[in-house]
């Protein structure tokens, strides 16, 4: 089939998603440890009796216990409760930077894909050369010059993830732009604004949907490189990189402080790998028409 | 025929899915002698192309599955296990395929890719590998071989791709070659030469062709015999000229009856439609002829004047303008109501561009549309909204045509509502009479596109362009994708609404045959410029202009009584319409040759 | 708290006095000549300093590299003509856990396990003249990265190579009778090439950027902990320097993607 380049016309989200789901089962598992991570971190207080910001210098750096699922830090503070109050953290900066990069990166793609000529030479250079520069040191330089505040952090985060999405935007609209039926609506006489939005950005939204999956990923990361290189939210909020890296100042003899959250961070990371994995095999039509 | 070289007992492919293994070719019997061409004719959907993967064994194991047996030399080829089947394949069975732009690898020169057979079939050393390789280059009439041997495939045109498949499919002298629609992708002046070719090259290696095709004018070509299949299975095989003169089956009849015929409207000045053949219901005979003339003597619907449209090329780090293509170049006719004008040519000729440029889909670089004596050049905003009520196009590819994501009967609706000249509710219930008009249930207005079959779908975009009741229709190869059979229905559907709407059409196609049928005038373009434009009659049967004449006697037409009465074409290639930034195109001189038929005097 | 006159002084030794684009002008004329100023900090020159990690962090970024593409190419190879078979929903799981590691966590880890509890490593990246000392020092830091980069160069090569394998041009190589290995090796791998070399030449300029988290955990001279120290320090001078040192490195890059490119397709002429 050569024709079907479109991804097929779903009858509902729903019933897309189930689809989805069938075809990819490893999706399954990287949705339901996403669900539980952010169902614990919404409801953070019911899954701990503990502060995540009490001292007791009466147990600092203790290992593993019945009191304490994975022990204390420095400061005698429970990890498990560290733990769980970080991963709202972790995931407010990063559903927040993705979805800005989300608008603003398609937004960028599908003018620039639409419009083409100068417009789109000049945004997709700027693209480019936002997207060759290591995303990390840009980040680093901005946070470091703005100041480690949280919105400063967001900032940095989408700024260097708008350009992957300007690009998964731009190269189907201006496939689509070439494509007979949006021609057709040239020729009807319809608005670029009702061609862009009724025509085109819902044949190419279910790619930026997953892009946006992936990138959430990344976000996280990010933010938590940040906090581990010292330019993430300021102490003592917990945040997962930051208690990695005080973790890993003590890893002669407390090995669990660092190794806890880094395997936490991975577990996340993973698990919206495999969501957004699975869910691009389902939305790519070539994967989709020999499966 | 004497002793077959390849004989093919109860051949059955199947392939796997959601709903078990389901048959795609089945129980296929026939013989192939030496020396001897069969052709595999049928529809999209056949199992034509399946049979030829299945004799090299090339369907893939994982979801594919063959039975049955193919004896070639004795052997059992589908019994063959892979290793023994790896000698046998381009050594005593070659294939080569439809798409020739894609069927050779990208990054190996065509030296590499000859001699690799012929190193892996023949043991030969690099000396011998290259002197053979340049010789098979040769037979295949590739101009200067020696320098092209060590060339990359995208310096080549599809044509001269199509002779570097040969030529690696023919570097082992294999016994059997199958091909599998080898000039379907072709312009029609390429494919003659190729047909040539394969003809020539099987006098003289003696091997046995199996062509696949669903042309029925590249069958009485080139076939000494015809197989006919139909959804998998053998409907009909014989003789070519007794399949011509005296097809047994009704679905060969069918076939053959919807296949327009160069030449045959002899003596006719409006179209005709062809004969109605609904699957199971015998031909009807042609319909009456529409009973609306063209309204010559009032002021055409459409004037082109002067109209030029280029596209800069531009490269180099600066991004200089390196060349244009002179896609349209000062292209003059008229259009009058209830008229159809057909603009003929090759790919590349410009007109797809003429016709876009028209419709101010590409913006033209000079010229004059006047449509209804208004000027449609610089025409802005609201004044461009309402000149395109009334014109309107369709396209070539109908899965293209239609927003995957917006049921049928909304996408008619759609513009309607967008022009104000309804509320929705309104816009839908004449969606519906629309969709009946072109022959549809209304009922199907809640479908999307992707429930309807390629024919259908294109019934939907006339109904869409039919919408805003236009005067003007830009039909861009508007059937070409279509099956026979489908495009005859489609084609009769275009004529039924010329005579009950008064519809003006610019009917753009390769296709001559086609083009004779349904014209009342032609208008023949070769690198952006009309070259001949007149009368269908004097155009088909006065050809005046050398590209004329040489497009005409191209085309295959399917009689085979008439074979090989046209004389051979030199391998060349279609020029480029690419022009160095400072080139001035020529002044034009113009010859009158009867009333309204006109002649570019070649330069 | 600094006096007027010595602030006075020290804007007129930077050129703070002058005109924005007249500082701009002198900078790029001075970064064009090697000149890149004084560390605000140490007060060596930038060039000097930089210089000095350079090499490290080529060496590190290089090593890993070859690391990622000596396992993921024929993994991801592997994976492909193996699609949908065991082996491949193996490959492609462990990719992306792979690829979900954080440059620090995968770091972390290889350090607790080889430095720390195996002992195979030392903790502290030591340079010294001999080779083997070469190798302890460059291994953990590079499999940290590198197990990164293979993870993503599997992926890459799997889902180009599934593309490729279902190229017209492959089937014709078939029908000439080419054994599958050989249409695998000459044919789709060399076409799977193209788009290798582009998605990793831009991968390589993240992983420039995330050998600072490397450089951290295993203590390593590099661009990214000098970076690290310039931000906590204000060191102005030397911020400006690696901004220009990565602007170059990045272009460099880019330079022998197109280079690597240029030499792997023949439809691209090299000028």
């Amino acid at each position: 089939m050569t024709h079907a380049v479109l991804p097929g016309a779903p009858r509902g989200a729903l019933h897309a998603m189930i689809r989805v789901f069938n075809v990819n089962k490893t999706s399954w598992a990287g949705l339901v440890i996403l669900l539980a991570v952010i169902v614990i971190a919404v409801f953070a207080p019911l899954f701990t009796a503990h502060d995540p910001l009490a001292q007791d210098v009466t147990r600092q750096l203790s290992g593993p216990s019945m009191e304490h699922l994975f022990g204390t830090d420095e400061y005698g503070r429970d990890t498990w409760a560290r733990l769980i109050y970080g991963a709202r953290v972790s995931l407010a900066i990063g559903i927040a930077s993705t979805v800005i990069a989300m608008l603003v990166g398609s937004s960028i793609g599908l003018l620039a894909g639409w419009y083409g000529g100068r417009f789109d030479a000049v945004m997709m250079q700027v693209m480019d050369v936002l997207l060759a520069f290591p995303s990390l040191i840009l980040g680093l330089v901005i946070v470091a010059m703005l100041g480690a505040s949280t919105p400063n952090i967001v900032f940095a985060i989408a700024l260097t993830s708008i350009p992957p999405f300007a690009r998964i935007a731009r190269a189907p609209t201006i496939a689509l732009k070439e494509r007979e039926y949006v021609e057709a609506c040239r020729s009807l006489g319809y608005s670029d604004a009702r061609i862009l939005l009724v025509h085109i950005l819902p044949n190419i939204a279910a790619e930026i949907v997953v892009m946006g999956s992936l990138w959430l990923a990344n976000a996280i990361r990010t933010e938590a490189s940040l906090a581990f290189i010292g330019l993430g939210i300021k102490p003592p909020t917990p945040t997962w990189g930051g208690m990695i890296r005080s973790g890993f100042e003590n890893i002669l003899d407390s090995a669990w402080l660092a190794v806890v959250p880094s395997l936490a961070i991975l577990i996340v990371i993973f698990a919206l790998n495999l969501l957004g994995d699975g869910l691009r095999d389902a939305v790519d039509p070539k994967l989709k028409n020999e499966a | 025929m004497g002793e077959p070289v390849l004989s093919v007992r109860d051949l059955t492919t199947s392939f796997r899915g959601p709903q078990g293994w389901t048959p795609v070719v089945k129980g296929l019997s026939f013989d192939l002698g030496p020396r001897e061409t069969l052709a595999i004719v049928g529809e999209s959907g056949s199992g034509k192309s399946v049979t030829a993967l299945s004799l090299l064994k090339l369907v893939p194991a994982a979801n594919g599955r063959v039975e049955g047996s193919a004896l070639l030399g004795g052997r059992n080829l589908l019994s063959l296990p892979e290793g023994e089947m790896c000698r046998i394949r381009g050594n005593e069975i070659a294939m080569i395929f439809q798409e020739p732009m894609t069927s050779l690898n990208p990054v190996l020169t065509v030296g590499d890719q000859i001699s690799e057979a012929l190193i892996l079939h023949r043991g030969m050393d690099r000396v011998a590998v290259r002197a053979e390789s340049l010789h098979i280059l040769d037979r295949v009439r590739i101009p200067a071989a020696r320098e092209r041997l060590d060339e990359y495939p995208h310096r080549f045109s599809g044509g001269m791709r199509q002779r570097v498949m040969i030529a690696m499919a023919l570097a082992c002298r294999p016994k059997v070659l199958i091909a599998d629609e080898p000039t379907t992708a072709l312009d029609v002046t390429v494919q003659a030469q190729i047909l040539d070719l394969i003809r020539s090259l099987q006098d003289e290696f003696g091997m046995g062709v199996v062509f696949i095709t669903h042309d029925m004018g590249v069958v009485a070509e080139i076939a000494d015999r015809v197989l006919v299949m139909l959804r998998g299975d053998k409907v009909e095989e014989g003789e070519t000229a007794r399949i011509f003169t005296g097809p047994a089956h009704a679905y060969t009849r069918r076939l053959l009856a919807a296949v327009p015929t160069l030449g045959s409207m002899r003596g006719e000045a409006a179209p005709r439609k062809m004969p109605d053949f609904t699957e199971g219901g015998e031909s009807a005979g042609p319909s009456a002829a529409p009973d609306r003339s063209p309204a010559y003597h009032d002021e055409p619907l459409l004037e082109v004047k002067g109209l030029t449209t280029r596209f800069e090329m531009r490269s180099g780090l600066l991004r200089r303008v390196s060349g244009r293509v002179h896609a349209v170049e000062n292209v003059s006719f008229s259009l009058a109501r209830g008229e159809t004008l057909s603009l003929v040519g090759e790919s590349g000729c410009g007109k797809s561009t003429t016709g876009r440029s028209i419709l101010r889909l590409v913006e033209p670089l000079s010229g004059s549309v006047r449509f209804e004596g208004r000027e449609a050049i610089g025409m802005g905003g609201a004044q461009l909204k309402a000149l395109r009520r009334d014109m309107q196009m369709i396209f070539q590819d109908p899965y293209a045509s239609l927003n995957p994501r917006i049921p049928v009967g909304r996408a008619i609706a759609e513009p309607i509502v967008v022009h104000g000249l309804a509320g929705r509710r309104e816009a839908e219930e004449r969606a519906a009479d629309l969709l009946e008009k072109v022959g549809l249930e209304p009922g199907m207005a809640t479908r999307l596109p992707h429930e309807f079959s390629g024919g259908q779908r294109q019934r939907v975009c006339i109904a869409r362009a039919l919408a805003l009741s236009p005067k003007l229709i830009v039909a861009d190869e508007a059937v070409s994708a279509l099956d026979v059979s489908i495009k005859a229905q489609v084609l009769n559907l275009m004529l039924d609404l010329q005579s009950s709407l008064g519809l003006s059409y610019l009917f753009i196609s390769h296709d001559m045959a086609t083009v004779e049928r349904v014209s009342h005038r032609i208008a023949v373009m070769y690198l952006g410029e009309i070259v001949e434009i007149g009368p269908r009659a004097a155009i088909i049967e006065n050809p005046q202009h050398p590209y004329t004449r040489k497009l005409l006697s191209a085309v295959p037409v399917p009689d085979p009584a008439r074979r090989g009465t046209r004389p051979p074409l030199p391998a060349e290639d279609l020029p480029s319409p690419v022009r160095a930034p400072d080139f001035v195109p020529p002044e034009r001189i113009w010859r009158t040759v009867s009333q309204g038929h006109l002649v570019q005097e070649p330069s | 708290m600094a006096s007027e006159e010595s602030l006075t002084a020290l804007r007129q030794r930077l050129g703070l006095d002058r005109s924005l684009p007249a500082q701009y002008l002198d900078f790029v004329g001075s970064a064009l000549s090697g000149d890149w100023g004084e560390s605000m900090v140490t007060g060596r020159p930038v060039v000097t300093e930089i210089m000095t990690v350079l090499p490290w962090t080529i060496e590190l970024t290089a090593v890993s590299l070859l690391l990622g593409a000596a396992a993921g190419i024929p993994l991801g190879v592997w994976a492909a003509v193996n699609r949908n078979r065991a082996v491949d929903y193996a490959v492609r799981v462990a990719s992306l856990l792979g690829l979900s590691f954080p440059a620090f966590v995968s770091a972390v880890i290889l350090l607790l396990a080889f430095a720390i509890q195996l002992r195979w490593f030392p903790v502290i990246s030591a340079r010294s003249g001999s080779v083997g000392a070469w190798f302890q020092s460059i291994t953990l830091p590079a499999l940290s990265l590198g197990l990164i980069m293979a993870a993503y160069i599997t992926r890459v090569t799997r889902s180009a190579m599934l593309e490729v394998l279902s190229e017209d041009y492959v089937r014709t190589a078939r029908a000439k009778g080419v054994r599958w290995p050989v249409v695998v090796r000459r044919h789709a791998l060399r076409n799977a090439l193209l788009p290798i070399i582009t998605v990793v030449g831009l991968f390589l300029g993240i992983q420039i950027g995330n050998s600072v988290l490397t450089e951290i955990v295993f203590n390593r001279p590099g661009l990214g902990k000098l970076i690290v120290g310039a931000l906590n320090q204000r060191d102005y001078t030397m911020l400006q320097g690696m901004m220009v040192i990565y602007t170059l490195i990045v272009v460099f890059v880019n330079m022998l993607t197109d280079i690597a490119y240029g030499l792997a397709d023949p439809r691209v002429k090299l000028q």
